[in-house]
């Protein structure tokens, strides 16, 4: 008997019901996402797929509670989202998403104690926890602008996992990287999720970095963003593998498959 | 033979163990005593002075005038015996206190005005039309008009002190402000924080650099203005400034003590720029790579 009470338990933590977001330019509205729709469960690594222009990093902005969507609505743990929070923590693409006059542990404390959702004293054993736990544990009293692209972006994931939040918001974190760093990154992030256990819904335009990191791939088709298919992607084997090819060549088709149809029509 | 790109020849694939590195010499060289010497800023920096304060008395020994142009080292006996007799250092007690006064007031009120502007669309036509309107004004064609509504006095100097550093101020900190990248504001609103925290948290030390350029242009204008200020009077709040001291010293024709004045303005802006504010710099903006 599925009751709305108890729906709870059955893992549900995100409902996004046809949420349809619009943002304005000094010249535009533009309107993101038209009548979008999916569900994040805990423990899931939930991707939100797809090429520019599809909405996909505003639809994540408006999880965040930074953007109203003008239609629909968008819940967390049954709780309709109205604002920022530090139960959805981010984790931007801009290496400047720490804060310069902080050091890396301060950094990792600051939403903590701002928060208050830890104490002082508890905050500082858990920011260098987690700083240790992303690899940079020497690194602790050092200023970002010492560090590189790639220590920057683990240090924002150190933040956000340490706040503990309900689900962490991942804005193409890795965009910025390096391929061989990004790879490096891909493969630390999905130990981290082994080791602890959180729920993250992932934004990228790779298909290849959806397949690795995801676990459901939410594939968005452009111009409003509309939902184009969901699919389970874990268990795909590795990178080049056979089953990793087939998933990322039917993605391949269904992005790129109406722009082939488009042309033949006309 | 069809028209293509011709694929070059096959060669041989290799891999091989990297080579050991140690003997190619020296890899980290400490620089010599004269290099890390002239490395060092204030050496620099001193040695212009010198350079100056010798080029100053090479032209004012042979020119003998010391009604007009005294020499270097006339002028730092005079500055010495005025401060030994206890008078410079009153006149600047004076002026540093009106200047403190008056800066601070300042930087009072341009707080209370960006945050202000930043807060509400018109708080920002209000600053954008204020600064526009008042920044080119110089403060001291001000000091007619607040001599006839403050009296000589005190209360005179400070307002155009206000008026001197108030627009410099506002103006750089809200165009910090501004600059505070999307990434960092969303980053702020992520962790709960809104309104005066948001400002004081991550507005104000991301502004930071812009925040410390406005308070040092503000600075050095408070204090030309406010020695060009007591030029014009002082006598009637007993003992005036720094100002005050050489314009009567120029009456009295005393013209190495209007040296030594003129100094010690030098001396103090100098001391301001590359002990406080240096101060400042090197633990913020510098640590926080903010700037080189």
């Amino acid at each position: 008997m599925a009751v709305a009470g108890t729906s709870r338990t059955d893992g549900l933590l995100l409902e996004v019901d046809d949420v349809t977001l619009q943002y304005k330019t000094p010249q535009h509205l533009v309107t993101a996402t038209y009548r979008v729709g999916f569900t994040v469960h805990r423990g899931d690594r939930f991707i939100v797929l797809g090429p520019s222009g599809c909405g996909k990093s505003t639809l994540l902005k408006g999880v965040a509670g930074f953007l109203k969507p003008v239609e629909g609505a968008i819940r967390l743990n049954g709780k309709t989202i109205t604002q920022p929070g530090p139960d959805r923590m981010m984790v931007f693409q801009e290496f400047d998403q720490l804060l310069p006059w902080k050091t890396v542990s301060q950094n990792v404390m600051f939403p903590m104690v701002t928060s208050g959702k830890f104490p002082a004293r508890e905050a500082g054993a858990r920011a260098l926890a987690a700083i240790d736990k992303v690899g940079l544990a020497k690194f602790a009293d050092v200023y970002p602008h010492m560090l590189s692209g790639g220590m920057k972006q683990r240090v924002a994931i150190a933040r956000a996992m340490a706040m503990e939040p309900d689900i962490l918001l991942m804005d193409e974190p890795f965009a910025a990287l390096d391929a061989l760093t990004r790879r490096k990154m891909q493969e630390e992030l999905l130990q981290l999720w082994a080791d602890i256990g959180f729920t993250m819904l992932f934004v990228t335009h790779s298909i290849e970095e959806a397949i690795i990191v995801g676990n459901r791939i939410l594939v968005l088709s452009p111009h409003p963003g509309q939902v184009k298919a969901e699919l389970n992607s874990d268990s795909h084997g590795i990178a080049g593998g056979e089953n990793f090819v087939t998933l990322q060549n039917r993605i391949h088709d269904m992005l790129f498959a109406e722009r082939v149809e488009d042309e033949r029509v006309q | 033979m069809r028209n293509q790109a011709t694929v070059p020849a096959l060669r041989p694939e290799f891999v091989r163990d990297t080579l050991d590195a140690s003997n190619i010499g020296e890899i980290v060289r400490p620089l010599s005593t004269w290099e890390r010497i002239s490395n060092i800023t204030a050496v620099r920096r001193v040695f212009i002075l010198v350079v100056l304060a010798a080029a100053w008395q090479a032209y004012s020994v042979p020119l003998d005038n010391p009604l007009i142009f005294p020499t270097f080292t006339e002028t730092l006996r005079s500055l010495w015996h005025e401060t030994v007799n206890g008078e410079l250092p009153a006149r600047v007690a004076a002026s540093l206190k009106v200047l403190v006064m008056g800066y601070a007031a300042g930087v009072a009120l341009a707080a209370i005005l960006t945050t202000f502007a930043v807060s509400t669309r018109i708080g920002t036509d209000f600053l954008s039309t204020l600064t526009a309107m008042f920044n080119p004004l110089p403060a001291i064609a001000l000091l007619p008009l607040a001599l006839l509504w403050f009296g000589l006095g005190n209360p005179s100097l400070i307002f155009v002190l206000i008026h001197s550093v108030l627009w410099a101020v506002s103006l750089n900190t809200h165009s910090g402000f501004l600059g505070v990248s999307d990434t960092m504001r969303m980053a702020g609103n992520n962790y709960g924080l809104t309104g005066i925290r948001f400002v004081m948290r991550i507005l104000i030390p991301a502004a930071f650099p812009s925040i410390l350029t406005g308070l040092k242009i503000g600075w050095a204008f408070a204090w030309r203005t406010l020695i060009a200020a007591e030029l014009v009077f002082g006598v009637s709040s007993g003992s005036g400034g720094l100002g005050w001291f050489i314009f009567e010293n120029r009456n009295q024709l005393e013209v190495a003590n209007v040296f030594a004045g003129l100094t010690t303005v030098i001396i103090i802006g100098l001391l301001v720029e590359s002990v406080i504010f240096r101060t400042i710099e090197i633990h913020t903006v510098r640590k926080w790579g903010m700037q080189r």
